[in-house]
C-alpha cells in the first residue's frame, strides 16, 4: 500500500472532538536524539542511514504502530510528501529530506514519527478538537516505551539534548490549531497575538513557523522547553486556549449584536463564490471556507456538518488536487479544478439562512 | 553629529568597542548617556541592546573564542553561528560556556525539571541513597558505634559501585 492509499483508508476516522467549533486540532510533539550519534543535520549520509536503520524498527515495533505505514523518505514521491505536509503530518523541512530520513505513521493517523528530521526523533501525537492532555498522555506513553529500546541523549541538568537549543530540556512543543474568524473580523487579532506572546507562547500561521494565517487559522504553541515540566506546559496552553475560545465566542456575539449585516454579508458572499466560481486560488478558497465555517457555527447552514467543510480545507490544497491527475497541473489548471470540486460539493448545500436568534439589522 | 538614541541633541559621548575584529561605535548626547547609565565602557552592552543590535551579536559576545571545536563530532563555534544548531549531544558540553547565556534568554530556566528517562531516574535514586548512607555513617562514627559504621560503610561502597555503573549506562 502506498502512502496515498494509506491516507485514504483511514479518512473518516473520528473527525470530531471537544470544542472543535473553534479548536481544529491539538498536537504534542517531542524531540529526542539517540546517544552517541551526531544530530541529523551534522551527520554524514552513512551515519544518518545507520541511525535510521537503528531507530525505525524500534518505532515500528511499538504496539501503537500495529498496521502503521512506514517508509524511507526517498521512497516517497514529491507529491506524496506534499500531501503529508498539507495534512500536517510532516513538516515542510522533513518533506525536503531524502535518503536516511523516514516516517512511521500509525493506522489512525494520531501518531506520527519523523526519523532524522532536525533531531533523530520528532514524534507527534494528534487529536481532534481541544485534547492537549490526552495528546500528551499518548505521547508520553510512546516515549516511555521507546526509552527502553533506544538510549536517549539526556543530561541531568539540561534534559533531553536537541539539535537546536530552543528545544532543549523537555523537547516538547504543545500546540493547538484555532479557527478565529471573529477576532480577525473584529480586528482584535493583533492585540490577541501580542498578549499571547507576552505569556511566552508563539502564534503562527496554518503551516507553522513563518507561514501566513490563511483561512483565519492560527497555531498557538509553547516556545520555552527548559525549566518547566511537561505537565505545566500542557496546563498553561490549555488555559490560554480556553481563554482564546472565550474571546472568539465573545467577538462572535458582539459582531452578531452590533454588525450582523457585516457578518452575514461575509458568510453569504463566501457561499456565493465557493458554490458558483469556475476558478479559485487556494488562498481565496481557504479564506472563504473559513467564513463559511463561521456561517455553520452561527447556524446559517443547517444542512452541512463542520467536518465536511474541514475536509474541503485539505482537499482543495494544491497537492491534494494534483493527486487525481498524472500530468503535472499548472496553478491555473488547479484553480479550475478546485472550483469544480467546490461547486460539486457545495452545490447541494442550500443557500445560507439568517438564524432566528440574529437581530434584524446593524445596530449602529 | 547627532545622538543615536534621541537623534536631536549633539552627541558628546562616543563609545567604540572592537569585538572579534569588528568595530562598533555609538554616539550619544549627555542626557541620553546618563539616562541609559552609560558612564563607563561596561555599559556598552546595554547601549548595544538599546540600539537594537540583534540576538546574533548577543550570541557572539556570549560565545567562547571562535575556533572552539567539539572533540566528539568536530563541530565548531562557527558552524553553530551559521546554522543555530549543534552537531551532537556532546556539543552541549564543549560549548557550555557560550550556551549558558543563550539558554537564559531563550528559556524559563536553565535546569531541566521535566521528564527523566527511567535509566536516569534510577541513578538519581541511588544518589539520594548515597547521601542518606553517608549521614548514617557520620552519625555512627560520632557515636562510636563502629559495628554499624562498618556495615554502613560496606553498603555505601556497594551503592557507589552501582551508581557508577548506571552513570556510565546513561552517559552525558
Amino acid at each position: 500500500m502506498n502512502v496515498t492509499e494509506f491516507l485514504a483508508a483511514a479518512a473518516g476516522a473520528s473527525r470530531e472532538g471537544p470544542h472543535d467549533r473553534i479548536v481544529m486540532s491539538s498536537r504534542v510533539r517531542l524531540a529526542r536524539n539517540v546517544n552517541g550519534l551526531a544530530f541529523p543535520g551534522w551527520a554524514k549520509k552513512p551515519e544518518r542511514v545507520k541511525a535510521l536503520e537503528l531507530i525505525r524498527p524500534q518505532v515500528e515495533g511499538l504496539p501503537q504502530m500495529a498496521g502503521a505505514f512506514s517508509g524511507s523518505m526517498d521512497t516517497l514521491s514529491a507529491l506524496e510528501r506534499q500531501i503529508l505536509v498539507e495534512r500536517h503530518l510532516i513538516s515542510r523541512e522533513h518533506a525536503a529530506r531524502s535518503v536516511g530520513s523516514g516516517l512511521v505513521l500509525s493506522r489512525d493517523h494520531t501518531l506520527c514519527v519523523m526519523i532524522n528530521e532536525e533531531d533523530h526523533l520528532r514524534m507527534q501525537s494528534l487529536r481532534r478538537g481541544l485534547q492537549l492532555k490526552a495528546a500528551w498522555q499518548a505521547m508520553d506513553e510512546v516515549d516511555t516505551q521507546l526509552e527502553e529500546k533506544l538510549e536517549y541523549a539526556f543530561s541531568r541538568d539540561l534534559g533531553y539534548l536537541t539539535a537546536c537549543p530552543t528545544n532543549l530540556g523537555t523537547g516538547i512543543r504543545v500546540s493547538a490549531m484555532l479557527h478565529l474568524p471573529a477576532l480577525v473580523l473584529a480586528e482584535q487579532m493583533n492585540q490577541v497575538i501580542t498578549a499571547v506572546n507576552k505569556l511566552g507562547l508563539a502564534v503562527r500561521g496554518l503551516y507553522g513557523e513563518g507561514t501566513e494565517a490563511l483561512g483565519n487559522v492560527f497555531q498557538v504553541s509553547n516556545q520555552m522547553t527548559l525549566g518547566e515540566t511537561e505537565a505545566d506546559i500542557v496546563e498553561r496552553l490549555t488555559k490560554v486556549v480556553a481563554q482564546l475560545i472565550e474571546h472568539e465566542e465573545n467577538a462572535r456575539g458582539t459582531l452578531l449584536e452590533k454588525k450582523p449585516k457585516m457578518v452575514f454579508n461575509h458568510v453569504g458572499r463566501a457561499y456565493g463564490i465557493l458554490a458558483n466560481a469556475h476558478s479559485i486560488s487556494s488562498k481565496e478558497a481557504m479564506n472563504l471556507l473559513s467564513l463559511m465555517r463561521l456561517g455553520i457555527d452561527l447556524g446559517c447552514f443547517p444542512g452541512i456538518q463542520r467536518p465536511v467543510l474541514d475536509e474541503l480545507f485539505t482537499a482543495t490544497q494544491p497537492a491534494h488536487l494534483q493527486r487525481q491527475h498524472t500530468e503535472k497541473l499548472s496553478a491555473d489548471e488547479r484553480d479550475l479544478l478546485r472550483a469544480d470540486m467546490l461547486r460539486a460539493d457545495l452545490g447541494q448545500v442550500t443557500r445560507p439562512v439568517i438564524p432566528p436568534s440574529a437581530p434584524p439589522g446593524d445596530a449602529k | 553629529m547627532l545622538c543615536d538614541i534621541c537623534k536631536q541633541n549633539v552627541a558628546k559621548v562616543h563609545l567604540t568597542q572592537i569585538i572579534e575584529g569588528k568595530t562598533k561605535k555609538v554616539d550619544l548626547c549627555e542626557a541620553c548617556s546618563k539616562a541609559k547609565g552609560i558612564d563607563d565602557p561596561k555599559g556598552f552592552a546595554l547601549a548595544d541592546l538599546l540600539l537594537g543590535l540583534g540576538a546574533a551579536q548577543q550570541m557572539d559576545q556570549a560565545a567562547p573564542p571562535a575556533g572552539l571545536r567539539c572533540p566528539t563530532c568536530g563541530f565548531t563555534q562557527a558552524d553553530f553561528k551559521k546554522s543555530g544548531r549543534l552537531g551532537c549531544a556532546d556539543c552541549y558540553r564543549a560549548f557550555a560556556e557560550g550556551l549558558e547565556g543563550v539558554l537564559k534568554t531563550m528559556h524559563k530556566g536553565t535546569r531541566h525539571v521535566g521528564k527523566t528517562p527511567r535509566r536516569m531516574r534510577h541513578s538519581r535514586e541511588l544518589e539520594e541513597q548515597i547521601a542518606v548512607l553517608q549521614k548514617r555513617l557520620e552519625k555512627a562514627v560520632v557515636e562510636e558505634d563502629f559495628e554499624t559504621a562498618a556495615m554502613v560503610r560496606d553498603e555505601l561502597k556497594r551503592t557507589r559501585e552501582q551508581a557508577g555503573k548506571s552513570d556510565k549506562a546513561a552517559a552525558v
